[in-house]
């Protein structure tokens, strides 16, 4: 129950994470090259991760033993999720300038107002752009449903929390006409990089033969530690910035 | 039409891989060194992946952050 929970958590913050960056893509084609194409775009781009996780998950269930997709699902979640934990805990420290999709969405919709329209029919430009856009973004989270789903057998669960934050997102974005730049992204992103190196860690040692205190339980405390580790690794880094460098001084 | 493969293999590495190959290389030691350990001892300890994960973090974001001071 608890990991199931966590499961669907998990997927539901790292698909809204990058709903909101896909949104703001669309948004920006919509504006500008037409709502039809967009829309059409993004609709199909969809459909293609659908798919992805149609055509994948069941045959990986049904042909790789439990422990090896175990192993290479926890590894792939581990390396997934130490580079969302390091870029959150960088960009939270000051390292990397946090993502501004204001800024983003302006450039965008001044590098799309400058190209050419055609007279009728579809736009193709506004149609791939969103294609492209929420397939890029998408695919990320095809990946965390299928691992996620697959290691735990709950792929259903997985598929539902995804498509939940994409109409969630989707229609908040919708309701208030913009990109949603007051989302906490960088905080959201924290939160799944610790729940997918959680997932990793866990999945990844029960694939080769570790056996975990308490089960499922151990997730708690995994997640407990990694959570706090990131916090003094940010403090950390945070006061190492302000501090001038032997080398800088003088 | 041929390049094709070599797209999906160029976005597969770029997707695992990326700017961060300390962290592909080091997921991959932790896994394999849990396995070895597995496989000796017949269960491996389960500290061991959470404490290397955690030196694999630091040393990770260290690099970066001694990156973007430069």
């Amino acid at each position: 129950m608890t990991g199931t929970v966590l499961i669907a958590l998990a997927v539901f913050a790292a698909c809204a994470v990058e709903m909101v960056e896909a949104l703001t893509i669309v948004m920006a084609s919509g504006l500008t090259r037409g709502w039809r194409s967009s829309l059409e775009g993004a609709g199909v781009a969809v459909l293609c991760l659908v798919v992805l996780v149609a055509a994948f998950g069941p045959a990986l269930i049904h042909y790789v033993p439990l422990d090896v997709l175990r192993a290479v699902v926890g590894s792939l979640l581990l390396v997934l999720g130490l580079q969302w934990l390091r870029k959150a805990i960088l960009r939270a420290a000051g390292f990397i300038a946090q993502r501004d999709e204001d800024d983003i969405y302006r450039k965008e919709v001044e590098r799309l107002s400058g190209i050419p329209r055609q007279s009728a029919g579809r736009d193709a430009v506004g149609f791939v752009l969103s294609f492209k856009g929420v397939l890029l973004e998408g695919l990320e989270v095809v990946m965390i449903v299928l691992t996620l789903g697959l290691s735990s057998g709950h792929l259903a669960v997985a598929s539902l929390a995804a498509f939940a934050a994409v109409l969630v997102v989707g229609a908040v974005g919708i309701a208030v006409s913009r990109q949603l730049r007051e989302v906490p992204e960088n905080a959201m992103k924290l939160g799944v990089g610790v729940m997918l190196v959680s997932f990793g860690t866990f999945w990844g040692g029960e694939g080769v033969g570790v056996g975990w205190p308490g089960a499922d339980l151990s997730l708690l405390w995994l997640l407990a530690g990694y959570a706090g580790l990131s916090w003094v690794a940010i403090q950390l880094l945070r006061r190492s910035r302000l501090t001038p460098h032997l080398g800088e001084v003088g | 039409m041929s390049q094709w493969p070599l797209a999906v293999a160029r976005f597969c590495y770029e997707f695992v891989v990326g700017d961060t190959p300390e962290l592909a290389i080091g997921v991959a030691v932790i896994v394999g060194a849990s396995w070895a350990l597995s496989r000796a001892a017949g269960t491996a300890p389960f500290w061991f992946g959470p404490v290397a994960v955690v030196v694999l973090l630091a040393v990770s974001l260290r690099r970066g952050a001694s990156r973007r001071r430069r």
